[in-house]
């Protein structure tokens, strides 16, 4: 590891206890700050919909009634912002994507990547091993409420394990892919995977 | 697909460089530029951001992401940066930095958030508070390559003091070259003031705006609330989302963060 200059005059304010939870080069928040590249999308829950898909044939889709009906889940955890804020012990309700498999009758997923679609053109890859056994969700409840607009209502993928910019707001598809693929981001010089505790901010981290 | 200016997904790493201060410019009582000398730099467009990361004396380490508000053609790179007071890197940047003083820096960032003289135009640029400092690095970098592409800035300010690059932007706008600056005060105002009076709105954008049957490129850089009004009420006059794009920041979070 290379020696940093000292910033001559720069103390700091040293972090609070829980540090194990706080990954290298993050900072605790305590507000939930916005981040998106475009306008936030007008939710139209009348013809809101999530699907499944692989390659390019359908596999799954559930009006917003019907989604709203499948089997809730709620997590508490710690979310990780690319830009180095981390907020923790976030609440949150949704689907998880173990439900959403099982509701589409899979015994396993057809593929091993993932792209998650969003209003907006926007696009995120996670491997589908960091989606299932509970490690990821479609939520659409923050704090007791439904998602606001802004924050990625009315239904985002929640990935808590990796960079917050992978938890993709406004998901309106999970399509299944036999090889990685870059999204959004991905192909904008940010790290494929994006693992906080390794710190893959950008690519060849 | 929103369209992209991409740079490939792959590359190799980005290096932490140390940066050393040439010159601190105080823009307005809050918000302060960083001339920086960045040997080993790779050239950036405007719009991309850097990471910075300070040292204390016993090792502690804090990083954050701020806009770059120079443009490529520049020599030294310039950071400009707002403190926030119960910010711990802000203050520090804003207020204690000093030519001589050194930190590392990372970047450039961001491939999506640009604009090049080649994208052309019209290039709408809505500004709030610091956010201003991506949208400098635009227009300063269509000063520099002489472009007459049409140009709006509608930059949201507090009072006249607090108006960032102020003068800068009163000789950009006055060299005839087809870009046009209008400041909006919010909160206090001169007497004889002509500009806007109140903070950006749909009525502001559809009167003082680009009409969206021009296409222009929107670019909008600052607080939340200001980013979701003006976005919204672009894509309600009208404007094509995908030629929207947006930067955003709250009180400690994202590129301009604490």
């Amino acid at each position: 590891m290379q020696d940093s200059p000292i910033s001559r005059g720069f103390r700091g304010r040293r972090p609070p206890a829980r540090n194990d939870r706080v990954p290298p080069g993050q900072h605790l928040t305590e507000d939930f700050p916005v981040l998106s590249a475009g306008p936030t999308p007008a939710a139209k829950l009348g013809s809101w919909s999530f699907a499944l898909q692989d390659g390019g044939s359908l596999l799954a889709k559930w009006s917003w009634q019907e989604f709203e009906a499948l089997p809730q889940t709620e997590v508490t955890v710690d979310i990780h912002c690319v830009t180095t804020w981390s907020k923790l012990d976030t609440h949150w309700r949704g689907v998880t994507i173990d439900t959403l498999f099982e509701a589409a009758g899979l015994d396993e997923p057809p593929e091993a990547f993932a792209m998650i679609h969003c209003d907006g053109g926007y696009t995120t890859n996670v491997p589908v091993e960091d989606l299932i056994d509970g490690k990821a969700m479609i939520a659409t409840h923050y704090e007791g409420k439904p998602l606001a607009p802004e924050h990625g209502g009315p239904a985002r993928l929640l990935v808590p394990h990796l960079y917050f910019w992978k938890s993709a707001k406004w998901a309106r598809r999970l399509r299944f892919l036999e090889a990685d693929e870059p999204g959004f981001w991905e192909s904008l010089g940010y790290h494929i995977y994006g693992d906080p505790w390794r710190e893959q901010r950008y690519a060849g981290d | 697909m929103p369209e992209t200016d991409e740079r490939g997904g792959g590359g190799p790493r980005l290096l932490w460089r140390t940066a050393q201060v040439r010159e601190a410019i105080d823009e307005t009582p809050r918000v302060r530029s960083l001339v920086l000398d960045v040997p080993g730099w790779t050239p950036h467009r405007p719009g991309q951001h850097v990471d910075v990361r300070l040292t204390a004396e016993d090792g502690y380490q804090a990083q954050r992401s701020y806009s770059i508000a120079s443009p490529p053609e520049a020599r030294h790179l310039v950071i400009t940066v707002e403190r926030i007071d119960d910010g711990e890197v802000s203050p520090y940047l804003a207020s204690e930095a000093r030519a001589g003083d050194r930190f590392e820096i990372r970047g450039p960032i961001g491939g999506y958030f640009v604009w090049t003289e080649a994208l052309g135009g019209p290039l709408f640029l809505i500004a709030g508070g610091s956010g201003i400092a991506p949208l400098m690095a635009m227009l300063r970098h269509r000063a520099a390559r002489a472009s007459k592409v049409p140009a709006l800035l509608l930059n949201s300010a507090r009072s006249v003091e607090d108006i960032i690059y102020r003068e800068e932007l009163e000789r950009l706008a006055s060299r005839d070259d087809g870009l046009e600056v209008v400041h909006t005060l919010t909160r206090r105002r001169p007497a004889g003031w002509t500009g806007g009076t109140r903070r950006i709105d749909r009525d502001m954008l559809a009167e003082l705006g680009i009409p969206a049957t021009e296409r222009p490129r929107v670019y909008i850089c600052g607080p939340t609330p200001l980013v979701e009004e003006a976005a919204k009420s672009l894509v309600a006059l009208g404007h094509d989302a995908s030629l929207i794009k947006t930067e955003r920041f709250g009180p400690t979070g994202a590129t301009h963060g604490s």
